[in-house]
């Protein structure tokens, strides 16, 4: 029903192009199909309100210098003034104090727990820490529990107590205790609230009031409707909270609160979750998530997730058997796995330029991979090697072998040869899109 | 302020008046200009525009609903205050799907036994607890009740649910933490069958709707339970958060793709979203909204009643 943000924008931008100059007449159209755009995103009535009205401004203010090509000079001002408004650069948490005590506030349901799990594991993985946690939902059926369990997971110390139901004497304790077994940061999972649970609002105003945080964030679901707005305001006005989480960001939500929660608390979005393991965070990065908002993909990460992975060796020993034509099944079912390796594949092509809005109809299942692996799995080392010596009887043999048909097996063939031939055609591998978008897999 | 603060306690009532002033005044507004005219002018729609889409009614469901409004206004030709107030609640309740039930196990119309509910939805909507509530409910209305611990997956989820058997005082089937959803549900409906049990809830593990996987396993634990039951699960229950905005709708897309949801429940309705995005979905999807989550309590659950819901979206 949705057509997302990015291609929203796109076709409301054609509107404008082919147009000589941008003109109150014929931005009018543009700027309510960005409204809409806004609005299917998310982003709360108002905000979209000011945002299409900003960019308004600027538009018509610009048309007097010059307007050549109005549909890319709008593209560039949208995508501007939604980095602008979701905060150029990213801000760090702050860790001062011993310990640095950060505490979770956030609706029920938000992710709260599985975030301090998250942030526990990044800065004692990443940045040497030695945390500890603090369980302060006392509420919701084994909440508790739960962060037992994710500090299991990650080896991190839990503080609870079951005994008490007093989640402000529990925050003092862990305090305590974090101090005297030297642990440098305290996480301080609470639990769900709604802003106008006057009682509960209290409450974790007593837990900042005892604690005095280097860092209160406000978790939120990227999900969130238009009433993101109203929560964080109200949350803010409580806690004056230092940062916002973004969570679920796995999803395919729009993820419109993150700009209108940040214009109207104004404080930066400091980390999102992008998944249910425990390593599934990054920082928040303004101008991917407009680039990515936009349809222009989120290359950068791309290729950050793609160097974690990808050993230069290899890439380079690639490219140069492709340059003479060797690549064979081998380098094929390496690339595969290189793949695999960098996580999700329908998240993985959805950052990248174009393909998003390809596959976004499309399943690309985690083991959409699964009959090609049989199928180079079924072929002899020597067959592996040199493919073009699979003829109808090895076909057969192998089709037989992995557990799939002569077809499939045929189409895998046929599919190689040309991934070949476009890969020496690129030599350099730039028109990635262009090549996952010829690639069908046998299903 | 929230929409259905008038069903709950005190503790929310004394909530933000300057917001029902300002949604009192909108109303007002719009039936001011309107009374005795043949057309709506734009002031009035966009006012109404406002109203709906800040409560994630969701830009498409929003027109359709003015141009309803404005046929109706052409064609009946003379309108009063009150004419219109009841018109557009009118046209707003003709997109929800009709909730044929008043009793909670009212809906038990088949001959089979146990009546098995999965209950399904994204991470956090409020599954666990809205399983919870139901159990209390059936079991208040004399039905014997036992829980499935599918949710194998989040941590602590096995525990959470046993909480809430203990607390209701229903019976429930689990396994380690890791399990085989399928297995469990197996196992509960097989138990329940042989107990003679009336309902069986299975909770499952929140999934995001993108996730193919995840989605297909929906499909293994209905087709290992219709082993034991040949029509179950009889009820396929799709949690939605009500502070979700549009992206509900792909939920209820994604999920209805994956499995056959035949009932919406729409939980925290205690806070101030107003979870607008149901119209368009039960107009979309025919499927009613079955139960409303009103908080965290054990009594926090109530039948959905289309026009005490569109009464709330305008605050009165
Ligand atoms: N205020 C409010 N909170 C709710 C409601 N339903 C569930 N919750 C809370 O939302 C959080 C997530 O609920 P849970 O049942 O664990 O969600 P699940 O992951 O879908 O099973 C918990 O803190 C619940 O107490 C509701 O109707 N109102
Ligand atoms: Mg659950």
């Amino acid at each position: 029903m949705f057509e997302n943000l990015s291609e929203r924008l796109e076709r409301s931008l054609k509107l404008l192009k082919g147009e000589g100059k941008i003109t109150e007449i014929n931005v009018a159209e543009t700027l309510k199909e960005v409204r809409r755009a806004l609005l299917d995103a998310d982003v709360n009535f108002k905000t979209a309100k000011t945002f299409t009205e900003t960019v308004k401004e600027k538009a018509l203010g610009q048309n007097v210098l010059s307007a050549l090509k109005p549909g890319q000079m709008m593209v560039k001002l949208v995508h501007d003034e939604l980095a602008e408004l979701m905060g150029r650069t990213n801000v760090d948490i702050n860790l001062k104090g011993s310990p640095a005590v950060i505490l979770m506030a956030g609706l029920q349901g938000s992710g709260k727990t599985t975030m301090s799990g998250k942030l526990a594991k990044l800065l004692k993985s990443k940045r040497g820490k030695n945390p500890l946690l603090a369980a302060c939902d006392v509420y919701r059926p084994a909440a508790i529990d739960q962060l037992k369990v994710l500090g299991e997971q990650i080896n991190v110390p839990v503080f609870a107590d079951l005994e008490s139901k007093d989640p402000v004497k529990i925050a003092l304790a862990a305090l305590k205790q974090a101090k005297l077994n030297g642990h440098d940061v305290l996480i301080v999972d609470t639990a769900g609230r709604l802003a106008i649970d006057e009682q509960m609002m209290k409450e974790i105003t007593n837990i900042k009031d005892a604690l005095n945080p280097s860092e209160i964030l406000f978790v939120v679901d990227s999900m969130t409707g238009q009433d993101a707005v109203n929560t964080a305001k109200e949350f803010n006005d409580r806690l004056n909270f230092d940062g916002v989480v973004l969570t679920k960001l796995d999803g395919d939500t729009r993820g419109g609160a993150a700009l209108s929660i940040r214009s109207v608390v104004n404080k930066p979005i400091k980390f999102v979750g992008t998944g249910e393991k425990l390593d599934a965070l990054d920082v928040f990065h303004p101008e991917r998530m407009a680039d990515r908002i936009l349809g222009m993909g989120d290359i950068v990460s791309l290729v950050e997730r793609a160097q974690e992975q990808y050993d230069v060796e290899e890439a380079r020993k690639l490219q140069k058997k492709i340059a003479k034509n060797q690549f064979n099944f081998n380098d094929f079912i390496s690339q595969i796995q290189q793949i695999k390796k960098m996580g999700n594949l329908k998240d993985l092509a959805s950052m990248i330029p174009g393909v998003g809005k390809a596959l976004k109809n499309i399943d690309i299942d985690d083991d959409a991979f699964k009959s090609i692996e049989a199928i180079i799995y079924s072929m002899t080392p020597l067959e592996r090697e040199n493919p073009e010596l699979i003829n109808g009887t090895r076909r057969k043999r192998i089709a037989d072998g992995s557990g799939t048909t002569i077809q499939d097996v045929n189409q895998l063939l046929k599919q190689f040869t040309e991934t070949k031939k476009m890969m020496k055609m690129m030599s350099g591998g730039k028109n990635m899109a262009r090549m996952m978008s010829n690639m069908k897999m046998p299903n | 302020m929230g929409i259905f603060s008038f069903f709950t306690k005190e503790k929310k009532q004394q909530l933000d008046k300057g917001l029902e002033k300002t949604k009192e005044s909108v109303l007002k507004k719009i039936t001011r200009s309107v009374v005795g005219k043949t057309t709506v002018d734009d002031d009035v729609l966009d006012d109404l525009e406002e109203i709906l889409i800040s409560s994630d009614v969701g830009v498409d469901t929003t027109l359709k609903i003015i141009k309803r409004i404005e046929s109706r206004v052409k064609d009946e030709k003379y309108f009063g205050a009150n004419e219109l107030n009841s018109i557009l609640k009118e046209e707003i309740a003709a997109l929800l799907s009709e909730n044929e039930q008043s009793t909670f196990s009212g809906e038990f119309n088949t001959n089979e036994k146990p009546y098995v509910i999965m209950v399904v939805g994204v991470n956090g909507v409020g599954k666990t607890t809205t399983i919870g509530k139901l159990a209390h409910l059936f079991k208040s209305e004399g039905k014997t009740v036992v829980l499935g611990a599918a949710d194998t997956f989040r941590a602590a989820a096995v525990d959470q649910l046993s909480i809430w058997a203990d607390r209701v005082g229903v019976s429930i089937i689990k396994q380690e933490m890791g399990a085989d959803p399928a297995s469990v549900a197996f196992d509960t409906v097989t138990s329940a069958k042989s107990s003679n049990a009336d309902v069986v809830i299975i909770d499952t593990a929140g999934r995001l709707h993108n996730k193919v996987n995840l989605m297909n396993e929906l499909t293994k634990i209905k087709r290992v339970m219709q082993k034991v039951i040949p029509n179950a699960p009889h009820e396929i229950l799709l949690v939605l958060d009500g502070s979700t905005g549009q992206n509900a709708f792909e939920q209820a897309k994604q999920f209805t793709l994956a499995t056959e949801v035949n009932a919406l429940a729409m939980t925290k309705l205690d806070g101030t979203a107003k979870g607008g995005v149901v119209i368009g979905i039960s107009d979309q999807f025919k499927i009613p909204v079955k139960y409303i989550g009103v908080g965290e309590g054990i009594e926090d659950l109530q039948i959905f009643n289309k026009k005490e819901y569109v009464n709330s979206l305008f605050g009165s």
